[in-house]
């Protein structure tokens, strides 16, 4: 069995593409372990886990912790409160104190932007990054590519199309470089307040309207809109935003017959989507959740045996 | 004391001289230029190969000095500059306290006759505090010895005030040097606005919000008909903004520095605070525009601002890191790699843009070398190659982002008043 090239998991602009797809094959392993209802593998044993999160998560957060735990490594917990990190310690200093208590696998989730990259070339121990500002979330993409997989059988040639607050979404980033590396043709719609410039350059299709960019799409991936961004002045209202940018049967209609939507969640259901389509058939949210566990599953299992073949080399 | 310069290629764009020349200097004065000078003196430096230019002079530096001496201080900030051959530096007045009143104005100035090796000027604030609400006691500045006045960091961002400040201080014959930024268009981004913070996921500061505001302050320099010299231009937009409002008769001033024509917004790359700036590095259509702009007279000046931090500072997320690079000791050899050398400057335009439009712009009788002024030199020889070494830099700023550039001409010698504190490019003080 090939091995991980990549010794940290910072995003997916720079994973190699044999990496991605050794991650989505482990992953099926995984999941076939996940739902075989003996839920302890023994992989990670005598391996530590240390996740550091310096924003709210409760679904990536409580991914990780699962994922480590059922394949018997021994994880901890830091939050950004409670601890040192509100004591005004530097991220710096933060990660040669675990360093030095013997992490394996540090999991990281930062509201700035670069920060997991920052800790990768101060400390032993392998990185993940689980979303650091608005940079990346490679574990979401290669969730959402595994669930793709599973759904279509491949990649490779697939209409993807990206819908909503592109500018501040470290998912839209990820799953840019991870699907169209792998690939496929990925177009983006939004509202212009919300599509970074230039991101036609990242190698997508970038259009005004869903209407446009949904035709013929077989996977939509729906973004989270936070209220926070109507008072930036990026949206007048929620209402005009589901109004022109989501999802409803009928726009879903412009895409192909057998069209898969997916969100990182949570969903502000009547916003990004309609509730019809988020209970409905071609919706696979809930299945994601899963998948994000047995892909993160793979992730540590990958990570922690290249450091034991780098040790035994 | 006599010193002696000989058989060197001296520069001095005042006089529109460029030719091998000596230069004898007596008690700080140049007393006698020509060739073949026969005389006897203390000390001999043969120049033969080089260039003899002015001493360099800075409008745009910060010392940190009072309030921030971890990140620099009067002592360590003015050798610095002397190695990177200047000899007049001004100051900016955002040190703790704020240089906007009289008795900070004169610790700098009698701290840095008792530590400094260069002459300092400092530059008063425009606003008390730097608030950009009421206006500092300009004239008081003044008489301290400030030769500008600026809230250099951040924009007077009311226009009235700053409509203000240009009538007031005009009765002073004192300049407004403008930090142009919309901080409403800043909105909190770390980087320059385009593909690379797109990737990055890093919020990006738009070229508008420098321009916006520049267009602003030449309007009211237009209104006014009071001069107003615009610091760090970076973008586009701000060197056609400028080179219109010239051809109209607008009394506009303005610099750039050097890493606005020799790196872009592609050094932060990797998330590398050490290319992280305000104004932040741009696009390369701006790079390009802003060589345009040195080449075509728009941009009269290239100021260094040194902006030396603390190594703390910098290792940290790219969002939380401080904005700034220390420039004295690689301002001229990236002037001569990235311009000279290319093509863009001749080195008399070079010279003039470093010594002469920066005195001309403060009002002080430097960046000349004439019989009878200052004996304020720089000796350079262009051709010479050397790697940069940040961790050697006599600043206490180590950052910044040419470490391991191959640039030319790092000064072999920094002559101030007679006396050197340069010598085969070892500081002698």
């Amino acid at each position: 069995m090939s091995a991980l090239k990549s010794k940290h998991i910072l995003g997916l602009f720079d994973m190699p593409v044999d990496d991605i797809q050794l991650i989505l094959k482990t992953a099926g392993s995984m999941k076939y372990m996940l739902t075989s209802g003996n839920k302890r593998g023994p992989h990670l044993q005598g391996k530590s886990i240390v996740t550091l999160f310096y924003e709210n998560s409760t679904r990536t957060r409580l991914s990780f912790e699962l994922a480590s735990k059922y394949l018997g490594a021994s994880a901890a917990n830091i939050s950004a409160s409670g601890s040192s990190v509100s004591k005004g310690e530097t991220l710096l200093d933060t990660a040669r104190t675990i360093n030095m208590m013997g992490a394996d696998v540090i999991v990281i989730r930062h509201p700035m932007s670069g920060a997991p990259r920052f800790l990768s070339k101060h400390i032993k121990a392998s990185v993940i990054n689980a979303g650091d500002g608005m940079n990346e979330h490679p574990t979401q993409a290669l969730l959402d590519m595994y669930t793709i997989m599973e759904k279509k059988g491949a990649i490779s040639g697939l209409n993807v199309c990206i819908l909503g607050d592109i500018y501040h979404s470290r998912v839209a980033r990820s799953n840019i470089w991870g699907l169209t590396k792998m690939g496929a043709k990925v177009s983006v719609a939004g509202p212009a307040t919300l599509l970074p410039p230039q991101i036609e350059k990242m190698g997508v299709k970038v259009f005004g309207t869903v209407q446009q960019a949904i035709i013929d799409a077989d996977v939509i991936i729906n973004l989270r809109i936070q209220a926070e961004r109507l008072s930036h002045c990026l949206l007048p209202s929620l209402r005009e935003y589901s109004r022109f940018y989501g999802v409803d049967r009928k726009i879903l209609s412009l895409a192909k017959k057998d069209a898969i939507i997916l969100h990182p969640g949570p969903v502000n259901r009547g916003v990004e989507l309609t509730s019809d389509i988020i209970d409905g058939d071609s919706s696979f949210i809930n299945e994601q959740v899963t998948n994000g566990v047995a892909v993160r599953m793979a992730l540590l299992f990958l990570l922690t045996r290249r450091s034991t073949d780098e040790a035994a080399c | 004391m006599k010193l002696l310069v000989k058989s060197g290629h001296v520069v001095d764009p005042k006089s529109d001289f460029s030719d091998i020349c000596d230069i004898l200097t007596e008690n700080g004065i140049i007393v006698k230029m020509g060739r073949d000078l026969h005389e006897e003196a203390d000390d001999l430096i043969d120049a033969a190969g080089k260039y003899v230019i002015p001493g360099l002079v800075d409008c745009h530096c910060h010392l940190r000095d009072p309030g921030y001496e971890y990140k620099e201080d009067i002592a360590t900030g003015t050798r610095s500059a002397a190695a990177g051959g200047f000899t007049s530096i001004a100051c900016m007045p955002n040190t703790n306290p704020v240089a906007d009143n009289q008795a900070v104005l004169s610790y700098i100035s009698e701290t840095a006759s008792r530590k400094g090796v260069v002459n300092v000027f400092p530059i008063g604030a425009i606003t008390k505090g730097q608030q950009g609400k009421e206006l500092a006691d300009i004239g008081e500045l003044k008489f301290a010895g400030a030769v500008g006045i600026s809230d250099d960091g951040n924009p007077v961002e009311n226009s009235m005030v700053m409509l203000r400040a240009l009538q007031y201080s005009s009765a002073f014959n004192i300049r407004v040097i403008s930090h142009c930024e919309d901080k409403s268009l800043t909105d909190g981004g770390v980087m320059n606005e385009g593909y690379y913070s797109t990737v990055m996921g890093l919020r990006g500061v738009p070229a508008v919000s420098e321009s916006v505001m520049v267009s602003r302050d030449l309007l009211l320099s237009e209104y006014t008909g009071i001069p107003i010299h615009i610091a760090h231009v970076s973008t586009e937009m701000s060197v056609n903004l400028i080179r219109n409002a010239k051809k109209r008769g607008v009394k506009v001033t303005c610099e750039t520095c050097p890493h606005y024509f020799s790196l872009d917004e592609s050094a932060c790359s990797d998330f590398n605070t050490m290319a992280k700036v305000n104004p932040p590095l741009r696009s390369e259509k701006d790079v390009n525009a802003i060589i345009e702009g040195l080449k075509d007279g728009t941009i009269d000046i290239i100021a260094t601002d040194h902006a030396p931090h603390h190594m703390d500072e910098k290792n940290v997320e790219f969002n939380l890191a401080a904005n700034g690079i220390t420039g004295f000791e690689t301002a001229l050899p990236l002037a001569i790699a990235y311009l000279v050398k290319k093509g863009h400057l001749t080195m008399e335009q070079l010279v003039k843009k470093m010594c002469c439009n920066p005195a001309n712009m403060l009002g002080i009788r430097k960046g000349t070398l004439e019989v009878g002024g200052a004996a304020d030199i720089a000796i350079v020889d262009v051709n010479e190659e050397y790697t940069v070494d940040t961790s050697k830099f006599i600043s206490k700023g180590k950052n910044s982002p040419f470490n391991g550039f191959k640039l030319y001409g790092k000064p072999s010698y920094t002559i101030v008043g007679g006396k050197i504190v340069v010598r085969d490019k070892k500081l002698m003080v």
